[in-house]
């Protein structure tokens, strides 16, 4: 989970690292009192990356320059995404860009300080033609770096005197807000150093690990709903997350939408790859991509079933599991059938194919047989399966002659 | 033999009471592995299908020998369950929980590496040696395991759960039986990689070949590659990567940080390159793979 850049800076400020002042402008139409931080700098508020190259963030030096950015950009929006808040700050004049990080080296299986004195929006440039110019570091699991090891790191990084002091400070603090906040990113770029050799955080990237929220207890609004990333979820893929919601008990919707005309029903995670690149292989044309398993209820398998085979375009479906333990075959087999039965279509003719061996597999037989549909166990694989699921949706192409 | 494990093992459960863990429990006496104890803090005292349950590791020692230790507790809780664990010398630990936030896996896998502790997973689905024993939930009931995992030449290491009993299926199904299937967790950071389980295979006289099921994203196939390439004379392994139509979605971005320490690496085609150069075999279908490892096996191994 991202945090706005307005966010991460009041977690920076409450643990003493330096920020610009700063105002947020959430209405456009609102007298906001800003001469106090003239000349300034406005930046959207968003969640994607590349920001200021895409005219996002601009100097300002009158309160009209301040109401006409505020302005277009509340209400058009920054690309795909809306903006609901402008972030004000005063302008710092800057010596030196840092770039500061911290992210997990899984191999390691600790954390790693990177650290340039090259910071700046092509950070990711520098260090792929000059890995040199990028420090790394590992830093202990328990976010407490002793001020002595700051001070060995830095000063072998070439800095000396009340700057190398300064830099030592933050990188403790930082590694403490890392740790604290369950980070799985934090960023400082560019961190300005200034000609009287103070630091300030000119922008900043917080990533707080998903699975620690509910200890974390921020108390941003619309955490929960909050989506990452560039792509906005397609009103298909969200009532098919929807549809997991129903029931805490197994995954039946992780779901990505495509434009082909064989509906998916696949599981679990190393399956659904598995058997996704098998269709494609195969020459077919997938509607979905989808992810079920831990033993979903029968009730998210039938809507989830309800949803895939209501898509126009949509004429078959291929349910394709690995050889399941724990999900139960003959739960799933019921989900599927209820869900055809309630969208009108009859099992025999839509399911394409129903691989799905392994725990409950005899009653899961007994249910297709009765609906006609023919099972497919252990002796055929992934491939086979999907080969044949392919086979019997036929191209699309040829239906429409 | 197999690795890791082998019908001696004696297993602990911690979490035992919770409904996947007695059900994993029961399957596990079943096919015959040797759970001894259980634990559930304030649940001392208790049984589940015959075993006694403790409230905390320290008493569970007090009556048994416990050679490895399966975790099943909630996320939050996972890191004080395996700091228990290998505070009171339990040298393997199995931990099954999903979505255990990073920082916990950090802090004990730490704590583990300084106290000559295994860990296999988070988010493991377990691992099992057939015909000795497993740790786990790995194969699920009994009948299951029994016709899904044989024993035989081939390890197997993956990183998916489900893929591990379809791995061992597929082998099964063309004669192919497992010295030892692990599932060594989704996560991406987790205590054993393909890397660090190797080697055991190589020492372990029933392995004669080894079969990696992989996935798109992390680096975990890269670090392999460049391992594989610098052992002299390894044993055959045989790689699938699912997930190549991944490489042509937009990625996730993690920022720049996670840029510079992973690359562009993560993609399976550059996965498949690396591998390969290194001597590994990809197969370009799962159901190529059965057929790679007999023919490095009929024709001994040539590298």
């Amino acid at each position: 989970m991202r945090l706005y850049e307005f966010e991460s800076k009041q977690l920076l400020a409450r643990s003493g690292i330096r920020v610009p002042r700063s105002r947020l402008i959430s209405s456009a139409s609102s007298n906001f009192p800003s001469e106090d931080l003239l000349p300034g700098i406005v930046k959207v508020q968003t969640l994607t990356g590349k920001r200021a190259l895409r005219g996002g963030v601009q100097a300002v030096d009158d309160v009209g320059a301040v109401g006409d950015f505020a302005e277009r950009f509340l209400k058009q929006g920054f690309g795909d995404e809306p903006v609901d808040r402008i972030l004000l700050e005063e302008r710092i004049g800057f010596t030196e860009e840092y770039f500061l990080g911290i992210t997990y080296d899984n191999r390691a299986r600790k954390p790693l300080l990177l650290f340039s004195r090259h910071g700046g929006a092509n950070i990711e440039e520098t260090a792929r033609s000059s890995p040199e110019l990028v420090k790394t570091q590992l830093l202990p699991p328990d976010g407490e770096v002793r001020s002595y090891q700051a001070i060995e790191w830095l000063s072998e990084w070439g800095f000396s005197g009340k700057l190398l002091l300064r830099l030592a400070g933050l990188v403790r603090k930082m590694a403490r807000l890392f740790h604290r906040y369950d980070a799985l990113l934090l960023e400082f770029n560019p961190l300005a150093g200034t000609d009287a050799q103070d630091l300030v955080v000119l922008d900043c990237h917080l990533d707080i690990d998903d699975d620690a929220l509910k200890r974390q207890a921020l108390e941003f609004e619309g955490l929960s709903s909050r989506m990452e990333g560039a792509r906005q979820p397609t009103e298909f893929e969200q009532k098919a997350r929807e549809i997991d919601q129903l029931d805490y008990r197994g995954v039946a919707g992780r779901m990505i939408e495509f434009d082909g005309n064989l509906g998916l029903l696949i599981g679990g995670g190393g399956a659904s790859l598995t058997a996704f690149d098998a269709v494609r292989n195969s020459g077919g044309s997938p509607a979905n991509y989808c992810e079920i398993g831990g033993n979903p209820t029968v009730r998210k398998v039938q809507e989830l079933t309800k949803l895939l085979v209501s898509r126009p375009g949509v004429d078959k479906l291929a349910v394709i599991m690995n050889v399941v333990s724990n999900t139960r075959s003959d739960l799933v087999a019921r989900g599927v059938i209820k869900g055809m039965v309630e969208a009108g279509k009859d099992p025999s003719r839509t399911i394409a194919v129903f691989r799905l061996p392994g725990a409950g597999e005899e009653e899961c037989r007994k249910i297709l047989d009765y609906y006609g549909v023919p099972f497919c166990g252990r002796e055929v694989s992934i491939d086979e399966a999907a080969a044949l699921a392919v086979a019997r949706a036929g191209n699309p192409a040829d239906q429409l002659v | 033999m197999g690795i890791l494990i082998d019908r001696s093992t004696t297993i602990l459960v911690q979490g035992i009471t919770g409904r996947e863990a007695s059900f994993f429990t029961r399957e596990s006496l079943d096919y015959g592995a040797r759970v001894v104890a259980g634990v559930t803090p304030g649940k001392g005292g208790q049984e589940v299908y015959g075993i006694p349950v403790y409230d905390c590791v320290k008493n569970a020692l007090g009556n048994h020998r416990i050679d490895a230790s399966v975790v099943s507790v909630p996320p939050f809780a996972v890191r004080d369950a395996a700091l228990e664990a290998i505070e009171n010398g339990i040298p393997l630990l199995v931990v099954m929980t999903e979505r255990v936030p990073r920082r916990d896996v950090a802090s004990l896998l730490h704590f583990a590496r300084e106290n000559g502790a295994r860990v296999i997973g988070p988010n493991s689905l377990g691992l099992i040696s057939p015909g000795e024993s497993k740790l786990g939930a790995v194969g699920g009931n009994v009948e299951n395991t029994l016709r899904t995992f044989t024993q035989g030449p081939v390890g197997v290491m993956s990183r998916s759960g489900g893929m591990t009993s379809e791995f061992a299926n597929l082998l099964g199904q063309e004669g192919l039986g497992q010295s030892t299937c692990v599932s060594i967790g989704g996560d991406p950071m987790i205590g054993s990689t393909f890397q660090d389980l190797f080697p055991l295979f190589e020492e372990d006289g029933q392995t004669r070949a080894v079969a990696l099921f992989c996935e798109p994203g992390g680096i975990m196939e890269e670090e392999f590659a460049r391992f594989y390439a610098a052992r002299i004379d390894p044993k055959p392994v045989v790689a699938f990567i699912a997930g190549r139509f991944a490489d042509q979605m937009p990625g996730t971005r993690f920022g720049h940080a996670a840029v510079i320490v992973e690359g562009d690496r993560g993609s399976t085609r550059k996965k498949r390159e690396l591998m390969q150069k290194a001597g590994i075999r990809v197969a370009d279908r799962l159901s190529d793979v059965p057929k790679m490892i007999k023919g490095l096996l009929n024709h001994g191994h040539v590298h």
